[in-house]
C-alpha cells in the first residue's frame, strides 16, 4: 500500500485523463502526498487542463478549487517580484539571468503551471556583485541579522550572496553570480552560460539557453543536501524537456553534448535515470547512450535517490528512508565542498545547532 | 448490536483516546472533516468534551486534512517538554509547551483551514446567524469579539465560527464550523457567569496570550453547522469599560478596507477576493459597536435581528 499511493500519484501526474479509477481512499492518500510534496498546483492544473474536474468526487473538488486559487495567485506574485527586481537593477545596465522558477514563470514554459514559488534566483556576472547587491538594498531588500559565520560562509565559499530579504513585503532573492559554489570541484564558467543567455521579448531579463536550462536544474537538483521538492523538480525537469524537444529536434544531441561541454554531464545522467525509474519518462534510447550507462556507482545512488523521490510523508516512510535521507544531506555537502571543510562546516553547525535549539536556517 | 456512535459524545474517553492514538478517529466540523492523530490523554479529554455533539467518523475513506500533536523528536522530551502540531507530517510553526497541546490542536486547526482553503474567501472574524442572516465580527484580537459571539451564541444566535468566516465567493454565504470558541483572561470568569451551563476546556496559560480555555459550542449550532447564512451585517464591536451602548452606523468604503486587512486570502484571491468584499459591502449594513455589559449587547443585536425581519431586495442598506 505505501508504495502504491506514491505510484498512484506518479500516474496521476502523467496521466490526468485516466483518474477515473481512483477510489476515494485512493483520493484521500493522493492529495495527502501532494500537498506534502508542493504538487496540489500541479495536479490541479493537470487535471483543469483535460477538463476531468467536474467528474472529481464531491470531496476532492474543493481541494482542487483551493489549488487552482493559490497557483493562479502564485504566478502572478513571482511576475510582479520579478518587476520589483527589474526596476531596482535597472540603472546597472547589467544583464539580469532569471534561474529557476522566476525563469520558467517568465518565459512562460509549462514547468511553471501550477507551480509554487520560494525565492527569486538571479544570476549576474562576478564582477557587477557588488553594485548588484548595493541596488538590491536601496530598494529594501537585505540579508537583515545574519550570523556572520553564515554571511562569510555565503560570501567565501559559496556561488550567491546570503539571501536577501524584502522589509516590506518578506519576499527573498536570491543573488547567484554561478551556478554551482567556488568549491564544487565541477563549477562551471559562469561566463559560458551569461553569454548563451537567451533575452525575453518585452521583457528586462534573460533567461538560460535551452539546454542550459535543462542542465542546471539537473545539477541544482543533484547537489542539493535534500530533496524536499526532490520530485517537483524531476517533473520540472521532464516539462522542460518534453517543451524543449518538441520544438527542435536536434535538442538531445544538443543537450548532452553542452552539459559534457560544462563539465555537467554526470547530473544530467542521473536525471535521465531517475526521470526513467520514477517518472517512466521516455528519456530516447540515443540521449541515455550518449550520456553514458549507469556504472556501479549508479545503482549504489539508486539506494540514496530512489527512496528520496519519495514524498516526505508517513504514508511512504520506512527506516531506510530515514537513513538515505541523511546520507544524502551529507552527499550534497560533499559536493559541495573539499572534506576538510566540510567537516569544520558541519562541526560549527552541529555546535551552533546546540544553542539554538528551534534555529531552521537554510544553510 | 454495536453501540450507535454517531457523535464524539457516544465514544467513552478511554475508546476515544484509543482512536486517537491510533489515528482512526475523525471529527466533522462544518464543511471539513479532520482526521486526528494523538496519544496525550489531555487532548482525547478535551477533544471528548468540546467536540461532544459533533459527528465523529471512524476510519473514514476521506479526509479533509489529516492533522496530529506529538512530542517533537529531541530532547525536550524529558526536559520542560514540548506539543508540536503537524499537518501530513509538517510542522507548520514552533512546538508550545506540552501543557498546550489541546490548545495547539485547536490554532493549529484554525492555521490548516486559514492557510488551505482558498475555496472559500476567508476573514479573521467571528459570525453569527438569526433567521437565516448572519452578522460578522472582523475585529483585531482584543476587540472583544470573541466574547460578544460567545455570548450571543448563547442568547438566541447560531454559532457559525469564533474566528474564521467562510464565504463561497460565488454566493457570498457563510459557512458553519461550529467550532470551539477561544476565551482570554476575564472573558473567561465573564461568560461562566453568564452562561453557567456551558462546558469548557481546562485553562492553560499562554506567555503571549494570558490565560487561556475552550468552550463548547451549543448543540443547537453543532446540529445546525451544514445550514450556510447570508451575510447582512458587518458590525466592529469594541469593549469599552463602564460604557454605554452605542451603535452608530459605518460607512462601507471605511469597511472595505479593514476587512481586506483581517482576510486570509485577500490577496491570494486576487481579483475574485476584490469582488467578494464589494458584493458583500453591497448587502451588509455596516456599524460600530461600543459596550460594557453582556446584557445591553444582547439586547441590541435583538434589535438589529428584530428590525430586519421583512425580507428586502439589497440595497444601500443603512450604513452609508
Amino acid at each position: 500500500m505505501k508504495v502504491t499511493c506514491f505510484h498512484l500519484l506518479i500516474q496521476l501526474l502523467n496521466a490526468p485523463e485516466r483518474e477515473v479509477g481512483l477510489s476515494l481512499a485512493d483520493w484521500d492518500r493522493v492529495l495527502r502526498l501532494a500537498r506534502r510534496s508542493n504538487l496540489m498546483g500541479r495536479l490541479a492544473e493537470s487535471l483543469e487542463a483535460c477538463s476531468v474536474r467536474e467528474r472529481l468526487p464531491a470531496q476532492v473538488q474543493p481541494h482542487m478549487a483551493a489549488a487552482l486559487a493559490l497557483s493562479a495567485h502564485q504566478s502572478q506574485a513571482i511576475i510582479w517580484e520579478a518587476r520589483h527586481i527589474a526596476a531596482a537593477l535597472a540603472p546597472l545596465n547589467t544583464r539580469v539571468v532569471l534561474l529557476k522558477g522566476a525563469a520558467y514563470a517568465a518565459a512562460k514554459l509549462k514547468a511553471a503551471r501550477g507551480r509554487l514559488y520560494g525565492d527569486v534566483d538571479i544570476l549576474v556576472p562576478e564582477p557587477q556583485l557588488p553594485e548588484v547587491e548595493a541596488a538590491m538594498m536601496l530598494h529594501g531588500w537585505t540579508a537583515g541579522h545574519i550570523d556572520p559565520y553564515d554571511d562569510r560562509y555565503y560570501r567565501r565559499w559559496m556561488h550567491e550572496l546570503p539571501p536577501m530579504v524584502h522589509l516590506k513585503r518578506g519576499t527573498v532573492v536570491d543573488v547567484h553570480h554561478n551556478i554551482l559554489p567556488r568549491t564544487a570541484r565541477n563549477a562551471p564558467l559562469a561566463e559560458r552560460l551569461l553569454q548563451a543567455a537567451v533575452a525575453l521579448p518585452d521583457s528586462p531579463f534573460a533567461v538560460l539557453a535551452p539546454c542550459d536550462m535543462v542542465v542546471h536544474s539537473a545539477t541544482h537538483l543533484f547537489h542539493e543536501g535534500e530533496l524536499g521538492n526532490g520530485l517537483r523538480d524531476l517533473l520540472d525537469l521532464a516539462d522542460l524537456m518534453t517543451e524543449f524537444s518538441m520544438r527542435d529536434p536536434a535538442f538531445w544531441p544538443a543537450l548532452t553534448t553542452r552539459a559534457r561541454e560544462l563539465g555537467l554531464l554526470w547530473p544530467l545522467r542521473l536525471a535521465f535515470r531517475y526521470l526513467v525509474q520514477v517518472l517512466d519518462f521516455p528519456v530516447p534510447p540515443e540521449a541515455l547512450v550518449d550520456a553514458g550507462a549507469g556504472s556501479m556507482a549508479d545503482r549504489l545512488r539508486d539506494m540514496l535517490y530512489l527512496p528520496g523521490f519519495r514524498p516526505d510523508h508517513p504514508l511512504c516512510a520506512s527506516p531506510a528512508t530515514a537513513i538515505a535521507k541523511s546520507l544524502l544531506y551529507l552527499r550534497g555537502h560533499m559536493l559541495r565542498m573539499p572534506p576538510g571543510l566540510l567537516l569544520a562546516h558541519l562541526g560549527r553547525k552541529g555546535w551552533m545547532h546546540l544553542y539554538k535549539s528551534s534555529s531552521r536556517t537554510a544553510v | 448490536m454495536a453501540p450507535r456512535r454517531e457523535k464524539i459524545g457516544d465514544l467513552d474517553v478511554s475508546e476515544l483516546r484509543d482512536m486517537l492514538a491510533r489515528g482512526e478517529l475523525a471529527i466533522r466540523t462544518g464543511p471539513l472533516t479532520f482526521r486526528i492523530q494523538c496519544d496525550f490523554p489531555d487532548v482525547a479529554a478535551s477533544i471528548h468534551s468540546l467536540y461532544a455533539a459533533h459527528p465523529v467518523l471512524i476510519r473514514p475513506d476521506f479526509a479533509d486534512f489529516h492533522v496530529a500533536v506529538r512530542s517533537p523528536h529531541n530532547l525536550r522530551r524529558w526536559f520542560r517538554p514540548q506539543a508540536e502540531f503537524f499537518i501530513d507530517g509538517d510542522p507548520p510553526f514552533e512546538p508550545l509547551p506540552r501543557d498546550q497541546a489541546p490548545a495547539l490542536l485547536e490554532w493549529g486547526m484554525n492555521w490548516t483551514i486559514a492557510a488551505s482553503c482558498h475555496q472559500w474567501f476567508s476573514i479573521h472574524a467571528a459570525s453569527l446567524e438569526r433567521n437565516g442572516r448572519a452578522v460578522i465580527f472582523p475585529a483585531p484580537p482584543g476587540s472583544g469579539k470573541s466574547t460578544l459571539c460567545a455570548a450571543l451564541a448563547w442568547r438566541g444566535w447560531r454559532l457559525l465560527s469564533d474566528e474564521l468566516t467562510l464565504l463561497d465567493p460565488d454566493t457570498l454565504r457563510a459557512n458553519a464550523l461550529a467550532r470551539p470558541i477561544n476565551l482570554k483572561n476575564a472573558s473567561i470568569e465573564l461568560l461562566r457567569s453568564f452562561s453557567p451551563d456551558a462546558e469548557w476546556s481546562p485553562e492553560t496559560y499562554d506567555t503571549s496570550k494570558g490565560w487561556v480555555a475552550h468552550m463548547r459550542p451549543p448543540a443547537g449550532s453543532v446540529a445546525r453547522m451544514h445550514e450556510q447564512a447570508m451575510p447582512r451585517w458587518i458590525v466592529f464591536p469594541r469593549y469599552v469599560p463602564d460604557a454605554e451602548p452605542m451603535l452608530t452606523p459605518r460607512s462601507k468604503t471605511a469597511t472595505f478596507m479593514p476587512i481586506a486587512e483581517n482576510a486570509f486570502n485577500y490577496g491570494t484571491l486576487g481579483r475574485t477576493g476584490f469582488e467578494v468584499i464589494t458584493r458583500l459591502l453591497d448587502q451588509c449594513d455596516c456599524y460600530d459597536f461600543i459596550y460594557s455589559r453582556l446584557e445591553d449587547a444582547i439586547e441590541v443585536f435583538d434589535w438589529i435581528a428584530e428590525s430586519d425581519q421583512e425580507p428586502r431586495q439589497v440595497s444601500s442598506g443603512g450604513g452609508t
